[in-house]
């Protein structure tokens, strides 16, 4: 399960950033991604949908969860909590 | 080249359903802010907005004619009354017209129809959904109660939709196109599907507007309108007219960069083009009325810009935690605190701004109202597509 959410989410990210998934590292920052604000909107939006979740993201806030400033690894890190709370 | 001068001014928004009420209260520091009550509200990740509470459609309209009308365009024609009535006019004058701008129209319209054929498997919509949504029936409704014949359309340029109405009403009298105009904004998109669409964009604030502070996490929704009457000064000295301001420059461009994220040299370049359209130099501006969201975005660009229009320093002062943001109606409400403090009632307090953020180091009005000797101030908008409208009062 572990697994495949760090695929998915990997994919999502590769997907909205326009990049190869083999790019996509754990170690890389998201904010190395490339994505702009709109982008890094639209990737929470596509993993929210493809996990019953809703991530806590404010662009505002951008700080507040791993989508801001984190690295990809991070992010998958969330994304698994968030799905585990959600049951 | 002609004067232009407003001599009426109307509104229903959270804060009141009267002008000198709604002054009061931008100057008290109050706000409208509160959590909402809506159906499903419980499936929202915000749940905090600033609705018009108390008003009753069946007050103002007739059951025929409310069969026609979305909450904005009540709003705007509820608007429109008040102004025309406090500027002592009997009848608009031949060739007069009316622009409202709206970023949603007749949003709750839409919302019940496609609800009522998608959701609740319905056969038929309202009869008159399609008068009662489309982006020009506020103004079409208020030129039909005052027999406006002359320029009459809406303005759509997202939260800077008032303000492009009336600049360009502004520029129409100027220009001789028309001798008096009924122009400002209304918007009623405080709804579920609203408040979600604005949900998925992520700038929403969870608890509440605090422009160019420090802690800001987004912006609030708010629903209402505010409608003006603008005259050719002469003709509105000539009859004993009570003048509230003159409008006395207005300027609009376009970042041309990108959809969401404002531009500072995009804003500044229409303070600049206002003030050079207003033939007022920077040190002759006592207040500019902030576009001041409490987004992040926003207010860190638009500090930088005022800072740039105004290196000798300007009051600065945002209404949006008083009243939320009212999109397209936006600009024009808060004119009212430029009327306010063109006419010595004080400058309005930025309400929610307890610690200012040193990104947007401002002269900012907090806390208490400011008094000051106000004898020109500038009404900023900006709107998500990077579209700015600026406005340039003098005192009358």
């Amino acid at each position: 399960m572990t697994a495949d959410i760090a695929a998915q989410v990997t994919a999502i990210l590769a997907r909205e950033a326009l990049l190869d998934a083999t790019e996509v590292r754990a170690d890389l920052p998201a904010s190395d991604l490339g994505l702009d604000s709109l982008g890094l909107v639209e990737a929470i939006f596509a993993i929210e949908e493809r996990f019953g979740i809703t991530v806590p993201f404010n662009a505002n806030r951008p700080e507040a969860t791993a989508f801001g400033t984190a690295t990809v690894g991070e992010i998958i890190a969330e994304v698994e909590a968030l799905v585990r709370a959600r049951g | 080249m002609r004067r232009v001068v407003i001599t009426g001014a109307g509104t229903v928004n959270p804060l009141s359903q009267s002008v000198a009420d709604t002054i009061a209260g931008l100057i008290a520091g109050r706000t409208a802010i509160r959590t909402l009550d809506l159906p499903d509200a419980d499936r929202l990740t915000v749940g905090i907005g600033a609705p018009v509470t108390d008003f009753d459609p069946a007050r103002h309209f007739p059951p025929r004619d409310l069969a026609l009308l979305d909450r904005a365009t009540q709003f705007a024609l509820q608007s429109a009354r008040q102004a025309v009535a406090s500027s002592g006019l009997t009848a608009m004058p031949p060739g007069a017209g009316v622009i409202v701008g709206t970023a949603g129209g007749g949003h709750e319209t839409a919302e019940a129809a496609y609800r009522a054929v998608f959701a609740e498997g319905r056969e038929r919509v309202h009869p008159f959904t399609v008068p009662r949504l489309m982006m020009n029936a506020p103004a079409s409704r208020i030129g039909i109660e005052f027999g406006c014949k002359g320029p009459t359309f809406a303005v759509s340029s997202a939260c800077a939709s008032a303000n492009h109405a009336i600049g360009l009403a502004f520029q129409m009298i100027r220009s001789g196109a028309a001798p008096a105009m009924l122009a400002g904004g209304a918007d009623a998109m405080l709804t579920f599907g609203g408040l979600k669409a604005w949900e998925g964009l992520r700038v929403l604030s969870p608890d509440g507007c605090r422009p160019f502070d420090r802690m800001r996490n987004g912006l609030v929704m708010g629903e209402g309108a505010a409608i003006y009457l603008l005259e050719e000064r002469e003709a509105a000295l000539a009859r004993g007219a009570p003048v509230l301001a003159e409008v006395a420059g207005f300027s609009m461009g376009a970042d041309a960069e990108d959809m969401v994220l404002p531009s500072a040299a995009g804003a500044e370049r229409a303070m600049r083009g206002a003030l050079a359209d207003a033939g007022l130099a920077p040190g002759e501006v006592g207040y500019v009325k902030a576009h001041g969201t409490g987004t992040r975005a926003n207010d860190r660009a638009e500090a930088e810009a005022i800072r740039a229009t105004f290196p000798g320093g300007v009051a600065v002062s945002s209404t949006k935690g008083a009243h939320g943001h009212l999109m397209g109606a936006a600009g024009a409400v808060e004119l009212l605190a430029c009327l306010a403090a063109l006419r010595g009632e004080g400058i309005a307090p930025t309400v929610g701004l307890a610690d200012p953020d040193p990104d947007c180091a401002l002269d900012l009005v907090q806390r208490a109202p400011r008094t000051a000797e106000v004898s020109a101030c500038l009404a900023n908008a900006f709107a998500f597509g990077g579209l700015n409208a600026v406005l340039a009062l003098r005192r009358a």
